[in-house]
C-alpha cells in the first residue's frame, strides 16, 4: 500500500567533520511503513543513534533525502521541522527528560497545548485517558520528580502519544530500566503496535527486545548489515 | 494561546528557581529605588539652590541704565558723520532712570503670549536714620501681588502677612540685617532720609530674610505708592519692568527684542546668572550617572542568573525542542523571564524609590537662610519614574537578550547525546 509509508529516507550519509573526517553513516535507505514495529540494533558507535536523530530532523547537517508522511524535509526551516516534530512524531528517550517543573500530567499536555489541535480542556482529558492506558493515572498530579524511573517512562510515553503521531521514535527506551520495567515498556509498545496500529521505530542495543519486534534493522559501520 | 504556553512554562521555570529569580529581582529593586531617591533628592535639592536665585530673579528686566546718550550731536553733524569720533569725558546727563510709558509698556507685555506675568519695581536708595547714624539701604516698591506670584516674594517674609504691606499705608518689610541694626520690632515706625533730603516715616510690618546676609542688611521692601511717595514721583513713575516667562530659554531672544520696541535696556537671565545654569547641570548629570551605573550592574545580575538557569535547564531545553517547541518559542520563554524579573523588580523599585523619598521628606533641615524650608528637598518629578522604569525594562531586556539567544540556539541532539 503506497499510501500508508510513514517515513522514507533514501541514500542517507553524514560526515562527522571533528578532527578528522569520519563517515558515521553511509548510503542508509529505509522505508516505514504505517503500524510496523521496528527495532534498529547494533553496537555502539554504529551510527543507530545518529540515525535517529537524523530521521527525527533533530539533526538537520546530513546528505540525502527524507520524507515523513510524503512530506520532503528538506529546505524546510527549523519553525517548521519544530511544527513537524510536535504533530507526527513522538519521542521517548533513554534519561526520562521531563520537565521537573511540571506534573506529569501537565509534561504529558505540553506537547498537545503546544500543537493547539484541541482546547486546553479537551488535552488534558486526552492526556489522562493515555495516562489511564498506561496505569499511571494516579501520578498525575506528582511532580515528575517524585516518580521512579519505570514511572517516568511511561509518563514519557504518554506524552509522545499525546498528539496522535505518525511515528514514534525510541532511542534506548529501556536503556536505563531494571528487567521488570523493561518488560512493561516493551508490553506497552507491543499493544500500542498490535492494538493501536502506531507506527513505533526504537533504537535498542537490547538483543531480547529487538528480537520480539516485527522487523529488525540491524546496523553496522554506518550501513544496514540486515533487514 | 501560544503565548499563554509560554508565560506557563517561564512562570514554572520561574519558580523552580524562586530564591535566585528573587535575588535578581531584588537587585532591580534596589537599583531603581536608589535612581528614584537619588534624583529625587539630587533635584530638589537643585530646585532649591536655585531657587535662591532663579525664582527671584526676572527673566527679562527692563530698565533705564545710566550712561552717556549713544547719540551725541558730533555723529549728526554732516562733516564728520562718516568719521570715527573720539569724545572724552561724556556724562549721563539728561538720562533719568524712570521708564517711558510704562503704563503702555505693562499692557504690550500683559498682551504678549510668552510673558507669564509682569512686575513693576521701583528702587529708592535711601538712609535708614537710627539716632546720629545713618545706614545706607534700598527701598523697593513692589507690587506684592504680583511679586509673590511671580517671584515668589511671600516665602521670604517672615512674621507677618505680606499684604499688609499694601493694605496698611506707609509701612515697611525690613530685610533681617537691617531690622536687626536699626532694632526695630514690628509696629515701631523707622525713619528714612531720601537722597535729595526728605524725611520720610514707615511703619515696620514684617522681616525679609533671603537667605543671603549681605542683601538682608540693605534690602526693604515697601509698596510701589509708597516708593513713589517716598521719591516724591508722579503714579507713572517705574524703575524696572521684570518680566517672567512661560519658557526661560526664550529670555535672551525676548530681551533684545524688548529693547529694540521699548527703546530702553533689557537684561535677560542667562547673561545675569550664568553659573547657576552649569552647576544645576553637573548635579543632575552625575546622579543620572550614577542612577545608570547602579542598573548596569543590576542587568548583569540578571544575566548570570539567566545564563546559570539556562545551563541548569539544558535538559528542560533539549525535550521542549524535541517536543516541538520552535528556538523562537524558547527564546521567548528566556526573555519572558528576564523581562518578568525586570517588570516586577522596576515596579517594586518605584514603589520603594517614592516610599524612601517620603522618608528622606521627613528628614528635618533647618537652616537660617531658608525660613520656608523644614525638611529636606525632595522632587517628585514623575518623569524620574518614567526614566527609571523604562530603564529597568531596557536593561533587562539586553541583560536577557544574550541567554535568550544562547538557549534557543542549543542544538537538542548534542545535550541528548551528551548525556
Amino acid at each position: 500500500m503506497d499510501d500508508a509509508i510513514v517515513l522514507q529516507a533514501s541514500h542517507i550519509c553524514k560526515n562527522f567533520h571533528d578532527p578528522v573526517v569520519v563517515k558515521v553513516l553511509d548510503d542508509i535507505s529505509l522505508t516505514i511503513n504505517q503500524g510496523e514495529f521496528i527495532a534498529i540494533t547494533g553496537k555502539s558507535g554504529c551510527g543507530k543513534s545518529t540515525l535517529l536523530y537524523i530521521l527525527s530532523t533533530m539533526d538537520t547537517d546530513y546528505e540525502g533525502e527524507l520524507s515523513i508522511g510524503r512530506e520532503i524535509m528538506r529546505g524546510k526551516s527549523e519553525k517548521q521541522l519544530a511544527l513537524v516534530r510536535n504533530g507526527k512524531i513522538g519521542f521517548v528517550f533513554q534519561f526520562h527528560y521531563l520537565l521537573n517543573e511540571f506534573t506529569a500530567l501537565e509534561n504529558v499536555m505540553l506537547p498537545g497545548l503546544k500543537l493547539g489541535r484541541y482546547k486546553e480542556e479537551e488535552v488534558k482529558e486526552r492526556a489522562m485517558e493515555h495516562l489511564r492506558k498506561l496505569d499511571v493515572e494516579k501520578l498525575a498530579d506528582k511532580k515528575s520528580n517524585q516518580l521512579s524511573g519505570g514511572e517516568k517512562q511511561r509518563v514519557a510515553i504518554a506524552r509522545a502519544l499525546i498528539n496522535d503521531p505518525e511515528i514514534i521514535m525510541c532511542d534506548e527506551p529501556t536503556g536505563n530500566l531494571d528487567k521488570k520495567n523493561s518488560l512493561i515498556v516493551f508490553d506497552i509498545f507491543r499493544q500500542l503496535a498490535e492494538e493501536h496500529h502506531q507506527t513505533l521505530l526504537v533504537v535498542t542495543h537490547d538483543g531480547d527486545f529487538a528480537k520480539k519486534t516485527h522487523r529488525i534493522i540491524e546496523m553496522g559501520d554506518g550501513k544496514i548489515m540486515k533487514q | 494561546m501560544n503565548i499563554r504556553l509560554i508565560s506557563r512554562i517561564a512562570v514554572a521555570l520561574l519558580f523552580a528557581r524562586w530564591k535566585q529569580t528573587l535575588v535578581a529581582a531584588i537587585g532591580v529593586t534596589f537599583s531603581i529605588t536608589m535612581f528614584i531617591a537619588l534624583l529625587s533628592f539630587m533635584s530638589g535639592l537643585n530646585n532649591l539652590l536655585d531657587g535662591l536665585m532663579l525664582n527671584r530673579t526676572a527673566h527679562i528686566r527692563i530698565f533705564n541704565e545710566i550712561k552717556p546718550n549713544l547719540h551725541q550731536p558730533v555723529h549728526l553733524l554732516g562733516e564728520f558723520k562718516k568719521r570715527y569720533n573720539f569724545i572724552r569725558s561724556v556724562k549721563a546727563g539728561s538720562s533719568r532712570q524712570a521708564i517711558y510709558n510704562s503704563g503702555a509698556i505693562t499692557q504690550v507685555l500683559n498682551r504678549d503670549s510668552r510673558v507669564r506675568g509682569v512686575a513693576p519695581k521701583i528702587t529708592a536708595p535711601v538712609f535708614f536714620n537710627d539716632g546720629a547714624i545713618d545706614i545706607t539701604g534700598v527701598i523697593y516698591g513692589i507690587d506684592v501681588t504680583a511679586e509673590s506670584n511671580l517671584f515668589h516674594f511671600s516665602e521670604y517674609v517672615v512674621s507677618c502677612n505680606p499684604l499688609d504691606l499694601k493694605n496698611i499705608p506707609n509701612s515697611i518689610i525690613l530685610g533681617e540685617g537691617l531690622a536687626a541694626k536699626l532694632m526695630a520690632g514690628i509696629g515701631d515706625v523707622v525713619l528714612v532720609t531720601t537722597v535729595t533730603q526728605e524725611q520720610f516715616s514707615l511703619k515696620v510690618v514684617g522681616f525679609f530674610r533671603s537667605g543671603v546676609q549681605e542683601l538682608d542688611k540693605v534690602q526693604s521692601f515697601a509698596s510701589i505708592g509708597t516708593a513713589q511717595k517716598i521719591l516724591g514721583k508722579p503714579v507713572d513713575y517705574i524703575t524696572d519692568i521684570q518680566v517672567k516667562l512661560n519658557n526661560m530659554d526664550l529670555a535672551p531672544a525676548m530681551a533684545k527684542e524688548y529693547a529694540q520696541l521699548f527703546q530702553a535696556d533689557a537684561e535677560d537671565i542667562q547673561a545675569a546668572n550664568a553659573q547657576f545654569e552649569t552647576g544645576s547641570f553637573v548635579r543632575t548629570l552625575i546622579s543620572y550617572l550614577v542612577g545608570i551605573t547602579l542598573l548596569i550592574v543590576a542587568g548583569f545580575g540578571i544575566y548570570n542568573i539567566l545564563n546559570m538557569m539556562i545551563y541548569e535547564k539544558m535538559d528542560s531545553i533539549a525535550i521542549l525542542k524535541a517536543t516541538g517547541f520552535s528556538g523562537r518559542d524558547v527564546n521567548l520563554i528566556f526573555m519572558t523571564i528576564a523581562l518578568s524579573i525586570g517588570l516586577f523588580g522596576g515596579l517594586m523599585g518605584l514603589l520603594f524609590g517614592f516610599l524612601f523619598s517620603l522618608v528622606i521628606d521627613q528628614i528635618p533641615f533647618i537652616t537660617v537662610a531658608l525660613p520656608t524650608v523644614t525638611t529636606y528637598p525632595v522632587d517628585y518629578n514623575p518623569v524620574f519614574y518614567f526614566i527609571g522604569f523604562s530603564f529597568s525594562t531596557v536593561t533587562t531586556c539586553l541583560a536577557g537578550w544574550a541567554p535568550a539567544r544562547k538557549a534557543s540556539g542549543m542544538d537538542p541532539v548534542i545535550i541528548i547525546r551528551g548525556k
